[in-house]
């Protein structure tokens, strides 16, 4: 590779500074407005909110004390929690069969079908959410359709329901994809054998294409579970801003809260994290545990 | 196999995937017809109008808001596509120590709740903001400027992943042989590499572009009071009210970014068999 008077080891210095330039943006970026405002969280997270919404910079474990003592925090963890873990839930059970039907296309047909999966989600999510208020609404499509069957008006929107007919359609796709993905590489034969072999159609499907296929369920899943679990924008919306979730605490108590509290949301955002990360580690146990 | 079990179950597939159609595109058929509508609701077809297109367009500040919207996501994505590349290249192209860190680094940003990213930046900057405050005796405060930065921020990653992937598949013969014939690296580079590999930077920046274009909740919190931008204006009305005004806003932008889309799978599909 010496060309000229360049030496070996004069090689190896211009590429540590091609490395070194290529790197250093980038570096500075990710480390400035990422992993130090990470770190920021953390450390306002142990200091104590002053009276005028400023922060005071002492040591405090006070602002954890008051989330696990506190009715309105544990609650909104166990609603976030629950209702991300339904969300997951019915995702699936819709996204199943219909990457099924999607894997067993024609390839024309296939990336036809995924495309038209795809559209929707190129609008907008505010829009879509804004969507099915107008859908929900009192006076809305459902609403009509109900009475002209000679029901009563039901209240749709806003409600608990309409939030989680909210997430399942903003998450719906971020499941497909992955179960298309793991459905894709998944040897249909084997259902075949299992069926010479005596198995029934349902036992071959616990048995062998489910455990097969875990990967792809376990990707969609966290996909999905996790901007649930911190959304706030969807429950604002849909849910009239009646019930808090996660997402609606820390943004109250961050922008609107009078005054805002911003250890205490640190705090909040903290352990939001570590149960994240213990949810989700556990959960790649359980598919792998599964596969086996 | 029995004939009869998959045929009623390839039914029931079949249904199953109509409705989830149905239920899929009901809100964007809704969305767009009611942009016409004159009931001045937007929940009811009353009779065609396009009077909601007007108001829009002589709606100062929502024009204001997607012009600033506009800007940000244009500014955020060239730097996140310059900065991306570069790291996609040092990831793949060099071996060197805290690689495997600055890969975790890398894909934190992707899997991380938005919220919690929005509100470390917004106490990062408050925090920033503050000692620069202390130091220099002034104040600089939130608008376009840290919105781009945090746009950058959460963009960045998903270009590298975009690029990377082009650069896997690069054939690095292609760069030894322009070598052997005497170019030199930045030669080659601007020459051979660049050209080969522009359709994963395009829609790498692409894919930037629509995050950018598309995020409410970091831009929520990053912005500040004198800065208006498209997702939190239309946050803001949508909680006012419903109005066809926003029905008319969200078709043109369901136009937009459909377009958007269309443009850049034909870029990608034009670089796959170029």
């Amino acid at each position: 590779m010496a060309i000229g008077g360049i030496t070996a080891a004069g090689a190896r210095s211009g590429a540590r500074r091609r490395l070194a330039m290529l790197l250093a943006p980038g570096l500075f970026w990710l480390i400035a407005f990422f992993a130090i405002p990470l770190v920021v969280v953390l450390a306002y997270s142990v200091a104590v909110p002053g009276p005028t919404g400023r922060v005071e910079w002492r040591f405090t474990l006070e602002n954890y004390q008051r989330l696990f003592g506190e009715t309105l925090y544990v609650s909104a963890y166990v609603r976030s929690l629950w209702v991300g873990l339904l969300t997951t839930l019915i995702c699936l059970v819709a996204g199943y069969p219909l990457a099924l039907f999607i894997v067993r296309q024609p390839p024309a047909w296939r990336a036809a079908l995924l495309f038209l999966i795809l559209i929707p989600f190129w609008t907008n999510f505010l829009v879509r959410t804004y969507a099915w208020m107008i859908i929900l609404s009192n006076n809305g499509i459902v609403n009509t359709a109900i009475q002209s069957l000679g029901l009563p008006r039901q209240i749709l929107y806003p409600g608990e329901g309409a939030v989680l007919v909210g997430l399942v359609y903003g998450q719906l796709p971020f499941m497909v994809l992955p179960l298309v993905a793991a459905l894709d590489r998944f040897d249909f034969t084997l259902m075949e054998a299992a069926a010479d072999l005596g198995a029934s159609r349902r036992r071959a499907f616990w048995r062998i294409m489910l455990p097969l296929t875990a990967p792809g369920i376990a990707a969609g899943s966290v996909l999905v579970f996790i901007p649930t679990v911190g959304q706030f924008v969807v429950s604002d919306l849909l849910g009239g801003a009646k019930v808090d979730f996660l997402g609606n605490l820390l943004q109250r108590l961050f922008t609107r809260s009078n005054p805002p509290n911003w250890p205490l949301g640190s705090a909040m955002a903290v352990i939001f994290m570590v149960v994240l990360t213990v949810a989700i580690v556990a959960y790649f146990r359980a598919t792998a545990e599964e596969r086996r | 196999m029995a004939r009869q079990a998959p045929d009623a179950g390839g039914l029931l597939l079949r249904l199953h995937t109509g409705a989830t159609l149905v239920f899929l595109y009901a809100p964007i058929v809704v969305l767009v017809v009611f942009s016409f509508t004159s009931d001045s609701f937007g929940v009811r077809w009353t009779g065609f109008t396009l009077q909601w297109y007007e108001r829009l367009f002589r709606d100062e500040r929502l024009i204001g808001a997607t012009l600033n919207t506009l800007l940000v996501a244009t500014i955020s994505t060239v730097i996140a596509t310059v900065i991306g590349t570069m790291l996609a290249f040092a990831m793949e192209r060099y071996r060197f120590r805290g690689r495997t860190g600055l890969e975790a680094l890398l894909y934190v940003p992707i899997v991380i709740p938005e919220i919690v990213m929005a509100l470390a930046l917004l106490g990062f900057f408050a925090l920033a903001f503050g000692l620069i405050d202390a130091w220099f005796g002034v104040r600089p405060v939130m608008g376009l400027a840290t919105v781009i930065i945090a746009h950058v921020a959460f963009t960045i990653s998903f270009v590298v992943v975009v690029v990377r992937t082009s650069l896997k598949s690069f054939d690095l013969r292609l760069e030894e042989a322009a070598a052997d014939l005497g170019a030199d690296p930045w030669q080659t580079f601007r020459h051979i590499t660049l050209p080969l590999i522009l359709p994963g930077i395009i829609g790498g920046a692409l894919l930037g572009f629509t995050l950018s274009l598309d995020d409410f909740i970091i831009t929520f919190f990053t912005t500040g009071p004198g800065t208006s931008l498209l997702p939190v204006e239309v946050y803001g009305q949508v909680k006012r009210a419903i109005t066809p005004k926003i029905n008319a806003l969200s078709t043109l932008m369901l136009v937009a970014s459909i377009t958007l889309v269309f443009l850049s799978q034909f870029v990608q599909r034009r670089g796959r068999t170029a």
